[in-house]
């Protein structure tokens, strides 16, 4: 299967090329993508912990989510 | 708009889609630069929009950079120490044949300091979610720019065909 393409716009000449990407070019896209993968985690996990946070005000509080939500309207 | 903007190069993606837009041989006798991008990716990583990198000169070290998203459902920000960051795509999981729009400003590109850059993007989704975001990115590196790519991580495939983008040069900004 060939790797995949990427367009070349030269600026001076303004022509197009459609150029295969290399093998270390095709590794260099999976290692950002890894990157990006572990970005999203550390976001969704930084998300559930002030999820967790403000249950436990309301714990504190005494109070359901639904309550507050009914407080606030 | 400024009569001093002016369009250097612009590209849409064929059938097949791209992995990355590349402008390169950009001359250095603007001020600025300012691309403006429509694009979507032909897969996705479980979220219908994709994160679009870049490099300056072939470049992916010394970035970093600082964003605010709102998603649909919430606002959030985030940043990164390794990482570019120059907006997004609407992903395949967004409806058919929607695309998201960025803009991308470049100040003092051809210039001897390290590259800052500022990017305004939202996808486009028949949904509940889609993404809005701010970011300002930084590329700690003095040389002057002059080739840009921009690049779809492989995890959310290829730009899809008829995603664009075009690179302007702004004088005397």
């Amino acid at each position: 299967m060939p790797n995949p393409t990427r367009i070349e716009i030269n600026c001076e000449t303004g022509i197009e090329t459609v150029i295969e990407l290399t093998d270390a070019e095709v590794a260099e896209l999976a290692y950002q993508a890894e990157l990006a993968a572990e970005k999203k985690a550390e976001e969704d996990a930084a998300a559930a912990a002030l999820e967790e946070k403000k249950l436990a005000v309301l714990e504190k509080l005494g109070l359901t989510s639904d309550e507050v939500a009914a407080l606030l309207s | 708009m400024a009569n001093t903007f002016i369009l250097i190069a612009s590209s849409t993606v064929g059938a097949g889609g791209a992995a990355s837009i590349d402008f390169t041989s950009i001359p250095s006798t603007y001020t600025d630069l300012v691309i403006l991008y429509s694009g979507r990716s032909t897969s996705n990583a479980g979220q219908t929009w994709a994160p679009i990198r870049a490099t300056f000169n072939g470049s992916s070290s010394t970035w970093s950079n600082r964003a605010i998203y709102g998603d649909g459902s919430s606002a959030s920000s985030g940043n990164s120490s390794s990482l570019s960051e120059f907006g997004q795509a609407s992903s395949s999981l967004s409806t058919s044949s929607t695309f998201s729009n960025g803009s991308i400003y470049i100040p003092n590109y051809a210039g001897s300091t390290n590259k800052s850059s500022s990017t305004d993007a939202v996808s486009e989704n028949n949904g509940t979610s889609a993404l809005a975001s701010l970011t300002a990115d930084l590329w700690s590196t003095t040389s002057a720019i002059t080739s840009i790519s921009l690049q779809i991580p492989s995890a959310y495939g290829l730009f899809a065909q008829y995603s664009t983008a075009y690179l302007y040069g702004v004088k005397n900004a």
